[in-house]
């Protein structure tokens, strides 16, 4: 197994599985090109995240990476939170195997991500990106997005020319 | 519970006439096959009794038209370079697939430093080749067209039969991998029209680190590896007479069992087809409905990642393989996906199903319902598949 037992057990019983309905905070990273998508939801109260759910598509360690970044980040101020790194969450699953490093440790972008999206929506800043989908409840409204990378398309299209996706009749 | 091996394309249990042959021949003590005095002599008649196995299951005119080498990758090596160095006096290009096994891409690209050009010719939506393209590449240079039987990611097979038409009128030759097909269905060089072949033992329940080249008489093909005159001075290097032994005892089964195999086989794999519909949507599949191997599935499970699906599987007792980035080394997409018009996404969520003789239908039954699980399981997480088709 090229996994270790904290990995495995993450993977095999990932924590805070899912989506926050009114959630004020989504950070999202990542591609299918490179084989990983994660989606960070954050409900932030009194400057605290009081609660965090994940959705990820990706290999074991992208899973377990996921999973043990929102054990890290729960409860956290977000002084705190925005000090956690992708090494924290290596470090805490006590190790990932070298390729994986890069590819699949992605969940403390996601989650600086997220609390970015929370800051810019307080300030009422709309953030540079803003073709960029970040409240999922929009996201089959008027304007379509790919189903991979979420970069807004135009109706019909049958590909994505961000990330090169057939799209065939999905959106 | 019982572990069900569905990865039957990296390699195959030993038949346990292949094992009783094997530790008959340790037993035995064979001398070198290439030494005049008795003994050697001894293990010289049990070498060409492995021979004659090897070369009945093929259909080869005689036995002396197979060589033996340490596997499928040798084998490409060989028959890819040996032909090349042989015959650069008559031209210096040779045609070839996209989705080749890596053995023949980079035996290729060893030769461009050579000064060869290789044409790579594009697969269909099917993953098959047109013979009408070959036909098209073929250049007064051209020496050689070499692609696969079957293809070991997809199990698509080639119109190898066509194709080896085609190089024929034109003199030129014509090499197949065929790896992944011999011992595993009906197989005839001659049917084929095939100069060489490339197979290997383990694909038939034969031991690993042994395979051999099929080499039509006649056919000026080069040694990679100098030294002795051993294997009638094709492939130098006292031979893997174990190894051997298994092999022509594996060969022998083969040839005997091959309609029963192919059909108990395929019955597995129609079996999986049929139910997998009723246990998940978003599948793709990848292999060819009718021109593909008997026991080999490709199926892409949309909005997941491959080696998440492995690893579950596993837990579950069942064994199955990926051809997800994140699962080799390279962390690249298969380029034998990508050819085939998938995207990187969909070739993300790929598994390749080989079934064995060792399976039964329960094992299929089962694997579909823990395959329906672990893919309910992934997807929950997964942040694509209820944001597909307005799921979310």
């Amino acid at each position: 197994m090229m996994y270790n037992k904290v990995v495995m057990d993450h993977f095999r019983n990932p924590r805070n599985v899912g989506t926050i309905e009114d959630a004020n905070g989504v950070g999202e990273v990542g591609n299918p090109l490179c084989g990983d998508m994660m989606t960070i939801y954050l409900k932030i109260k009194d400057e605290r995240i009081d609660d965090i759910k994940f959705q990820t598509f990706g290999c074991g360690s992208a899973i377990a990476v996921s999973s043990m970044l929102t054990e890290i980040a729960k409860g956290k101020s977000l002084e705190e939170a925005k000090k956690i790194t992708n090494k924290d969450v290596a470090e805490a699953l006590e190790g990932l195997p070298k390729n994986k490093l890069h590819c699949s440790n992605l969940g403390a972008d996601a989650l600086q991500m997220a609390i970015k999206d929370y800051e810019d929506r307080k300030a009422g800043i709309q953030r540079p990106e803003l073709k960029r989908k970040d409240e999922h409840e929009h996201s089959h409204g008027d304007t379509c997005y790919c189903p991979y990378c979420d970069v807004e398309i135009e109706e019909g299209v049958t590909f994505c020319e961000a990330c090169q996706h057939d799209l065939k009749e999905e959106h | 519970m019982k572990y069900i091996n569905l990865d039957h394309i990296s390699s195959n249990p030993l038949l346990p006439e292949v094992k009783q042959a094997m530790i008959e021949a340790i037993q035995h003590d064979y001398h070198n096959p290439s030494s005049q005095h008795r003994a050697g002599e001894e293990a010289a008649a049990a070498l060409e009794r492995a021979r004659e196995q090897v070369a009945k299951l093929i259909n080869a005119d005689a036995p002396k038209e197979i060589v033996f080498t340490s596997g499928g990758t040798e084998a490409d090596n060989h028959a890819i370079k040996g032909v090349a160095m042989a015959n650069a006096d008559r031209g210096k290009h040779v045609i070839t697939t996209n989705i080749e096994h890596n053995a023949v891409i980079r035996s290729l690209r060893r030769l461009k430093s050579d000064g060869f050009t290789v044409t790579s010719l594009s697969v269909d939506e099917q993953g098959r080749v047109r013979p009408q393209d070959v036909a098209d590449a073929i250049t007064p240079e051209t020496i050689l067209v070499s692609i696969m039987h079957s293809n070991n990611e997809t199990g698509t097979l080639q119109p190898v039969e066509e194709i080896a038409a085609v190089a024929r009128a034109k003199k030129i030759l014509f090499h197949t991998d065929a790896v992944d097909s011999v011992g595993i269905m009906p197989f005839d060089v001659k049917k084929i029209g095939a100069d060489l072949v490339s197979f290997a033992s383990n694909s038939f329940y034969g031991p690993t680190g042994v395979g051999g080249l099929y080499i039509r008489r006649g056919v000026k093909v080069f040694p990679i590896l100098d030294g002795g005159v051993q294997e009638n001075n094709k492939r130098a290097g006292t031979e893997n007479l174990i190894g051997i032994i298994g092999m022509g005892q594996a060969a022998e089964i083969a040839a005997r069992d091959i309609d029963r195999r192919h059909a108990y086989l395929k019955g597995l794999k129609d079996l999986f087809l049929r139910e997998l519909p009723n246990h998940l949507d978003e599948v793709i599949i990848n292999t060819h409905p009718v021109h593909s191997l008997p026991h080999l599935v490709s199926a892409s499970i949309r909005y997941i990642e491959g080696e998440s699906v492995m690893l579950m599987l596993d837990d579950e007792g069942i064994g199955v393989s990926t051809r997800s980035a994140c699962a080799t080394g390279s962390l690249r997409a298969s380029h034998v996906l990508l050819s085939i018009g998938l995207s990187h996404a969909d070739a993300q969520g790929t598994l390749v199903i080989a079934f064995g003789i060792d399976n039964t239908e329960s094992d299929v039954t089962r694997f579909l319902k823990s395959l329906k699980q672990v893919v309910t399981t992934l997807r929950e997480i997964s942040p694509l598949y209820n944001k597909a088709a307005g799921r979310g």
